[in-house]
């Protein structure tokens, strides 16, 4: 069992959904970013989505894009992303930290060398964008012999043929990707974003939560209540993008969580 | 694995799309579907004559292949040894290679029922070739292209717009050829539905790198029955540019399994393979990584941060090389070269001086090579280079590189 079956298994017997909140490793730079990590559990955060950055992140948006470069100039490597959670580590041994990133980094550090250093750090799961479920030799399987979840994305053009492929080796939740598109760009629709989910808990037991598209404490709130939680990405971090202290940041962060854990 | 082991070069990719470790399909889950149906769909087409019956028409009527195989006489002459042959695909229609595999593309996307194309494109040759045959077809076209390309390949940029394509500038990264391909990634993401992609290289995932390299294979097939016709025999050698490669696969695929005939690729070497990276050089100063769509050679920074290429020419301007090429580059079927901005430029003028054809920056890479092997060999060594695009587009970037004035247009 690893950090996120626990938080799960923690918020059910509550009756609470999850709220996930992105922020990218590094950005501004390492201190600023390490400081508003450690502030996210008490914002109401309850799983930690760290973005390692990288040179071309084809799936997001331009704030996204602009954090990583942010974080890029700064000097961010995948070790100091890794590095950035074990600082983590030492003040909370509970948060799930989930890294989400791109392959090539990773794969050029060498797969295993990666599981071990990254399992060290107290990482709980990965999410990486480019590696679908036809490419599971290359990480998801040895990730999950590592003892780290591997979760994946399922996307409203995954059809109900595809869909077992897509669950087959995830584990830790399945993260529904609200819209055809890259992050931070249309609004999620709660009343399109129910019935895909429902779909998908048709045919799994983990939990869905929902990312892409959600920007207030509103739709965070709706979005949660269709689903096991919610995901926030793109708006923190054009918060972050726009010079505001951390501080500041983080009450924007807990407005959202307040949301989610409404629904 | 030594060259010997290997029965055929010419059945890859296996059924993951993979050339030995190269390929792949390393892409988002909401494009998986799209990749699947479309692989699907160019198996259909594949085995289906009335499509290559249609390209076959289209090549001919539209395209005014087959292209011809020139003895460079005074080149030749010029060099002092190998006897010297260019496929003249720089007379295509809309000037460059690019076209073959445009056609293809589109009349599967008509098959498909896709009715928006977008492409990516460098020095703008893919990005014309596209918008002239959604011209053709009546489709709305978007050519996404780097900022800086924009600037340095003004009259493709026209062209396009005259064309009826929308060119949408893009400003991330360095604003160039790989920036261009996040952009066109990132739309069909998100318009993936009614939306083809038409890549321009043998690069992406696969089925892309087999497509592309199929449809440019063309270029081969004519060349090796011309060169019957002329020589009586096969080409000892055979030489193509490189940037993602698709000239060079199209050239090279139908003569893999011709042991005896040596096949050499040649990269941009813009400054010069150094430590400095100011190149485009990615097998020779590269390393294996995963970036749009597969793995393959690639210029990266030891944390796995994709580096921007540098070269005089936009249209190799580019950090990967199509993974087939990576392959043949491990099994050593296949030789990588790489020539300089400089080695580019000599090569540029000695073919307007010599044979009255003025090449595009990237071909004359390949002539540069040729130039350096030519004079060692001798007189009955056939080669035969693909000139792959005219250099209509690059003579404002030749005339800033000379110190020539030219006036107006730039």
């Amino acid at each position: 069992m690893t950090r996120i079956d626990a938080k799960f298994a923690e918020l059910k017997a509550q009756g609470k959904r999850a709220f996930v909140a992105y922020v990218m490793a590094g950005d501004p730079d390492y201190d600023t970013s390490l400081e508003l990590v450690k502030g996210l559990p008490a914002a109401g955060v309850d799983i930690i989505e760290l973005g390692v950055p990288f040179t071309d992140p084809m799936a997001d948006g331009p704030t996204i894009q602009r954090a990583g470069q942010r974080a890029l100039e700064a000097g961010m490597t995948l070790q100091d992303s890794l590095d950035l959670a074990t600082e983590f580590r030492r003040v909370d041994d509970t948060t799930p930290i989930v890294l989400m990133g791109y392959y090539n980094p990773i794969y050029s550090r060498g797969v295993d060398r990666f599981l071990i250093d990254a399992a060290t750090a107290g990482i709980d799961g990965l999410i990486v964008v480019d590696l679908p479920p036809e490419e599971d030799d290359e990480l998801c399987i040895p990730a999950q012999k590592a003892g780290l979840n591997f979760i994946r994305l399922a996307t409203p053009t995954t059809d109900d043929k595809r869909l077992p492929k897509v669950l087959q080796n995830t584990s830790g939740f399945v993260y529904y990707v609200s819209i055809t598109g890259i992050t931070g760009s249309a609004e999620a629709q709660a009343d399109e974003v129910g019935p895909e989910v429902a779909r998908i808990k048709a045919k799994t037991d983990l939990p869905v939560v929902v990312g892409f598209g959600i920007k207030t404490p509103e739709a965070a709130r709706a979005i949660a209540g269709v689903a096991d939680g919610t995901v926030v990405g793109s708006a923190i971090v054009s918060k972050i993008g726009g010079g505001e202290p951390p501080a500041k940041v983080l009450d924007f962060v807990k407005s959202l969580a307040d949301g989610a854990h409404q629904a | 694995m030594p060259d010997d082991l290997i029965n055929s070069f010419m059945t890859g990719p296996d059924e993951k799309g993979r050339f030995g470790i190269y390929g792949g399909r390393f892409v988002s889950e909401t494009l998986m579907p799209l990749i699947l149906e479309l692989e699907a769909e160019y198996e259909k087409a594949k085995t289906d004559q009335s499509f290559w019956d249609e390209m076959d028409f289209l090549w001919k009527h539209y395209v005014g292949r087959p292209s011809p195989l020139y003895f460079a006489e005074r080149l030749t002459e010029r060099l002092g040894g190998a006897k010297v042959y260019f496929k003249r695909d720089e007379l295509n229609h809309t000037g460059a290679h690019k076209i073959n595999n445009v056609l293809g593309q589109i009349l599967l996307a008509r098959r498909m029922g896709k009715e928006r194309i977008i492409a990516e494109t460098g020095a703008g040759q893919h990005g014309v070739a596209t918008a002239t045959v959604c011209a053709k077809f009546g489709l709305k076209c978007v050519v996404y292209m780097g900022a800086h390309d924009v600037e340095r390949q003004k009259p493709n940029v026209f062209r396009m717009r005259l064309l009826g394509a929308e060119v949408v500038p893009v400003t991330s990264g360095r604003g160039t050829l790989k920036d261009a391909m996040n952009d066109a990634l990132r739309d069909w993401v998100t318009n993936v539905r009614d939306t083809f992609y038409c890549i321009g290289t043998v690069a992406g995932p696969h089925p892309y790198p087999a497509m592309v390299r199929d449809f440019q294979s063309i270029i081969g097939k004519e060349a090796k029955e011309q060169m019957q016709e002329a020589e009586g025999r096969l080409p000892d050698t055979i030489i193509a540019a490189i940037g993602g490669g698709s000239n060079a696969m199209g050239l090279f695929y139908p003569f893999l399994d011709d042991k005896e005939v040596r096949i050499i690729g040649v990269e941009a070497g813009g400054k010069g393979v150094d430590e400095k990276m100011e190149h485009c050089a990615s097998l020779t100063g590269g390393r294996p990584g995963v970036l749009h769509g597969n793995r393959t050679y690639l210029l990266q920074d030891d944390d796995g941060q994709i580096l921007e290429g540098f070269s005089i020419s936009a249209g190799l301007d580019y950090p990967g090389i199509g993974p087939e090429h990576s392959w043949l580059h491990d099994t050593g079927r296949a030789e990588y070269v790489s020539i300089t901005d400089a080695e580019a430029l000599e090569a540029f003028q000695l073919s307007c001086e010599t044979e009255g054809i003025i090449p595009a920056l990237e071909p004359s890479h390949a002539l540069a090579h040729v130039m350096k092997i030519a004079p060692e060999l001798p007189g009955d060594h056939v080669i035969c280079m693909n000139m792959c695009g005219r250099g209509d587009k690059d003579i404002y970037t030749v005339a800033r590189a000379l110190g020539m004035e030219m006036g107006e247009g730039d």
